[in-house]
């Protein structure tokens, strides 16, 4: 039976050419590997439908809705303000809630363990996401901007251009929280938790209600938020064309450092 | 150890992981030598999959140590894990990933990946390149998941229950497949709960039950057994005097009829014993049909061993 058997493998191995399988392992160029993953992690967010309700849709209704119906006090140029926290509240869709939900998900289906059993190196694992997290921000923030323009915005140089960095520390900090919540705890909790928060951070965190309007304890205190600071930062950029002052710069950056350096202690694979 | 490692794909021992109050491999020791395959094989809860998630880095074993390809996977799991090929039991893939997109993708982590194309081809996965994973069927998810272990040209590949939930074909395909890989040299850890499985792969087969190694060795010589104790089987026509057949017999065989004409001769049984009975049987006129030694399954051994079913 044994000879059968050893028999029955030579004739198995000839339907593969010897040396198809030769061991030639190694790991792939690092930039290669990111682009691959920030690539496929973008595609799959601007594919599925669920996310471009929440990064593209919902935000384009408010800003559509804001802009023409004065429902809620807006410093003018009316349209200028709302594409500011439109533009706030679009990195925080999809660089947090989007991402934290997929990645809770991710994980339950074993996707990070996926790549993570490759040459994939950990900190790829999350650059990837985040290089993702940026391409996507900029599809939001094209498509946005062709609705303000239409709607009347007045972009300036000056706004323009604080507006990149701006955009991408929002980016940057709002993706180390988005990896915090969706790196930690059951996928059902994270998306419980990153709808809520997104609730919460539109309504009161600066967004729906601008700083000014609130209370003034509150106005500081919301200015120290990634969503308060995100909005003032663009607020002044781009219906002011002006710089955006120190606050927001750091108060961002104190996030995504915090966020990062949490999230490397608490973020598990499956 | 040293001048072990060249010739040692995988060295785990004294292997101990609980969870909790769960004790899921208690003590487990194995080696996988270089280009050969060996099958750990158990019932469901035996330890097989914790056993392999140590190996590949993704446990912290609570005692014992693990070498694989020389290295610690802990430790040292960014040096090990370019060289090593990894299929998990179950999921892997982002739902809504398409086949295809997700195989580029693991194949773009290595240096000298394998044409995904053709890897997709050969697992008869082509058509359902552009399939969403959720869509595909249990088997289809299964093959993708192989082919994301292979497409890196690894030294050691870790198939965790590689052939659950296939159809024939593709079992067999898997089969060609691992031949395939030892034939060029790779080392590989299989598990698996099916028999056949592991007596047509395995150089070697380690059994576990409830974390523990029952029985080790290679698929003849598990099978092979206690030579006091092997069957002589064949059919003749029903009654026969079985106590004049064991006298003819040497010392120490057993005679039985034990289905309506289906006799079974237990002890040492040589060619001597074999003959013996066909010309008993010629001498009281009797043809002996469907005459043969039966060899212990690995079924068996583990029932034996354990007193369970395996499955
Ligand atoms: N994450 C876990 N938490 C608690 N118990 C677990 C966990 N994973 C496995 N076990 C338990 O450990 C034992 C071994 O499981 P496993 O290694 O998956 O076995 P096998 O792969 O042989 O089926 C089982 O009793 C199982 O219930
Ligand atoms: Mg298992």
């Amino acid at each position: 039976m044994n000879s059968q058997v050893q028999g029955e493998r030579v004739a198995q191995a000839a339907r593969f050419q010897r040396g198809t399988f030769r061991p030639a392992p190694g790991r792939g160029a690092l930039g290669r590997m990111l682009l691959a993953h920030a690539r496929t992690e973008a595609r799959l967010t601007l594919r599925n439908g669920e996310q471009v309700l929440l990064t593209l849709l919902i935000p384009a209704a408010l800003l559509v809705g804001l802009s023409l119906l004065r429902v809620l006090p807006m410093p003018e140029p009316r349209v200028a303000s709302v594409t500011a926290r439109i533009f706030a509240l679009a990195v925080m869709s999809s660089a947090f809630t989007g991402q934290a939900i997929a990645l809770g998900f991710d994980r339950r289906y074993g996707v990070l363990k996926r790549l993570a059993a490759t040459a994939l190196p950990r900190w790829l694992l999350v650059a990837g996401r985040l290089v993702a997290a940026v391409l996507v921000v900029v599809v939001q923030l094209v498509v946005l901007g062709a609705i303000a323009l239409a709607l009347g915005w007045q972009p300036t140089l000056v706004g323009l251009a604080w507006t990149v960095p701006l955009v991408l520390l929002g980016t940057l900090a709002f993706g180390a929280l988005g990896v915090l919540v969706g790196g930690a705890l059951k996928a059902e909790l994270v998306l419980a938790l990153a709808n809520v928060l997104w609730f919460v951070l539109l309504m009161v965190g600066g967004i729906a209600l601008a700083p000014g309007t609130l209370p003034g304890w509150a106005t500081d205190l919301v200015a120290w938020l990634p969503s308060g600071a995100l909005v003032n930062g663009l607020q002044a950029a781009l219906a002011e064309a002006a710089a955006p002052g120190w606050q927001p710069v750091v108060a961002l950056l104190a996030w995504t450092a915090v966020g990062a350096l949490v999230a490397s202690r608490t973020t598990r694979l499956t | 150890m040293s001048s072990n490692q060249q010739h040692t794909a995988v060295e785990v021992s004294g292997l101990v992981k609980r969870y909790g109050s769960t004790v899921a491999v208690d003590g487990l020791d194995l080696v996988v030598d270089r280009g050969s395959v060996l099958a750990l094989l158990g019932p469901n809860g035996a330890g097989k999959t914790t056993t392999v998630e140590v190996c590949e880095g993704f446990l912290r074993p609570d005692a014992g140590t693990v070498r694989v390809l020389g290295l610690d996977p802990l430790a040292q799991g960014s040096a090990l894990r370019p060289r090593i090929g990894v299929m998990p039991q179950g999921g892997g893939a982002y739902p809504g990933v398409r086949a295809e997109e997700m195989l580029r993708l693991v194949a773009a982590c290595a240096a000298n990946p394998i044409d995904p194309g053709w890897l997709l081809d050969t697992l008869g996965l082509t058509s359902a390149g552009r399939t969403p994973y959720k869509r595909l069927s249990g088997g289809q998810q299964q093959r993708l998941s192989l082919a994301c272990a292979l497409v890196g040209r690894p030294e050691l590949v870790f198939l965790d229950e590689p052939t659950a939930g296939m159809d024939p074909q593709a079992r067999r395909l898997v089969w060609d497949l691992v031949t395939a890989l030892r034939a060029d040299g790779v080392s590989v850890l299989l598990t698996t709960h099916l028999m056949d499985e592991a007596e047509a792969l395995a150089d070697q087969v380690v059994i576990v039950d409830r974390g523990q190694v029952v029985a080790a060795g290679t698929p003849a010589e598990l099978t092979a057994g206690d030579s006091d104790h092997q069957q002589l089987r064949f059919r003749a026509r029903t009654g026969l005097d079985v106590r004049l057949l064991r006298d003819a017999l040497p010392e120490g065989c057993a005679v039985r009829e034990i289905t309506p004409g289906g006799y079974l001769v237990e002890g040492r049984i040589d060619p001597q014993v074999v003959s013996t009975v066909t010309a008993w049987c010629a001498q009281h006129g009797v043809l002996a049909e469907e005459m043969h030694v039966a060899k212990r399954s690995l079924e068996d051994v583990f029932l034996e061993l354990t007193g369970r079913e395996l499955r």
